[in-house]
């Protein structure tokens, strides 16, 4: 244990990425499978925080970033629900096993 | 070993472990409230690292507005205590393993770049700092993609009233058109 620093931060920004992309490939219910992308998302955004922290703190970059890629997944958020409530109405089921309607 | 330190791995220990249980939990609903404390926890490291404006955005947009919304959703498309199915168990065993892989490798990579760190006096942006370099026409402000934005923003909130309307009687309003069309010819 030694003071906090980027390799922390890293760590914590990596770990988390990958729990999300875990999350995503064993999930078969969307909406689970869009909360492995809102991690996957807040880990970038951490990533970006945690370098304009250490590594360019004069800067303000990685803020704008991380404040566009929140807007974005708030739109991303809201369009994904509305597809997944709109297939519900069709189909009964938000699992993506049962919705093979476009498969080749 | 410092109270500031003790705090900031608390803050890790939180994100990590409700993230982990995020994405293992069978209970649906479970799942989402754990997201919540794993959003929350990201929301105390911006904290901790000063960015106090990105910690509230955060609070603000992620745990109140995001999660609130995946639970309604939950509960428009679920059944009330009805659990996840189990999962293939070589599934779960092949991407734990190819996710293990890939973060080791990230993390060394990451670790033996070495990055240069800058440890200049860090001015702790204040909302006015945020304010003047988003809203700046010059070549480091941010004018331009924060309009972009806006119109995005405006996009996916048309798109989602557009994708999400119940459509009512949409074949017996054609058939209805064509009728009343018909009959003025």
């Amino acid at each position: 244990m030694m003071t906090p620093g980027l390799e922390h931060i890293l760590f914590i920004s990596f770990a988390l990425f990958f729990i999300g992309i875990y999350g995503f490939f064993t999930r078969r219910n969307l909406i689970t499978m869009l909360m492995s992308i809102e991690l996957i998302l807040n880990s970038v955004n951490l990533n970006f925080i945690a370098f304009n922290k250490y590594v360019w703190p004069d800067k303000m970059d990685g803020l704008f970033f991380t404040l566009f890629v929140i807007a974005i997944a708030a739109a991303e958020a809201a369009v994904a629900i509305a597809i997944i409530i709109n297939l519900y109405r069709t189909h009964r089921s938000i699992d993506v096993e049962n919705t093979e309607d476009m498969k080749f | 070993m410092t109270g500031n330190d003790i705090i900031f791995y608390l803050l890790g220990i939180l994100t990590l472990g409700c993230g982990l249980l995020s994405v293992t939990s069978r209970h649906i609903f479970r799942a989402a409230v754990f997201l919540l404390f794993s959003l929350i926890g990201i929301a105390g490291i911006y904290f901790w690292l000063q960015y106090e404006f990105i910690a509230a955005v955060q609070i603000v947009v992620y745990a109140g507005g995001i999660t609130v919304l995946i639970i309604f959703s939950i509960f428009l498309t679920q059944q009330a205590g009805e659990k996840l199915p189990i999962q293939k168990l070589n599934r779960k065993i092949f991407s734990a393993l190819a996710v293990f892989c890939a973060f080791a490798l990230a993390l060394v990579q990451a670790y033996q770049h070495g990055f240069i760190t800058n440890n200049k006096p860090a001015a702790s942006p204040s909302v006015q700092d945020i304010g003047n370099q988003m809203l700046n026409v010059n070549e480091t402000g941010y004018a331009l993609p924060f309009e972009a934005v806006s119109i995005l923003l405006l996009a996916a909130l048309v798109g989602c009233i557009v994708i999400a309307i119940r459509e009512k009687n949409n074949t017996n309003n054609i058939s209805e058109n064509q009728n009343v069309e018909t009959s003025q010819k």
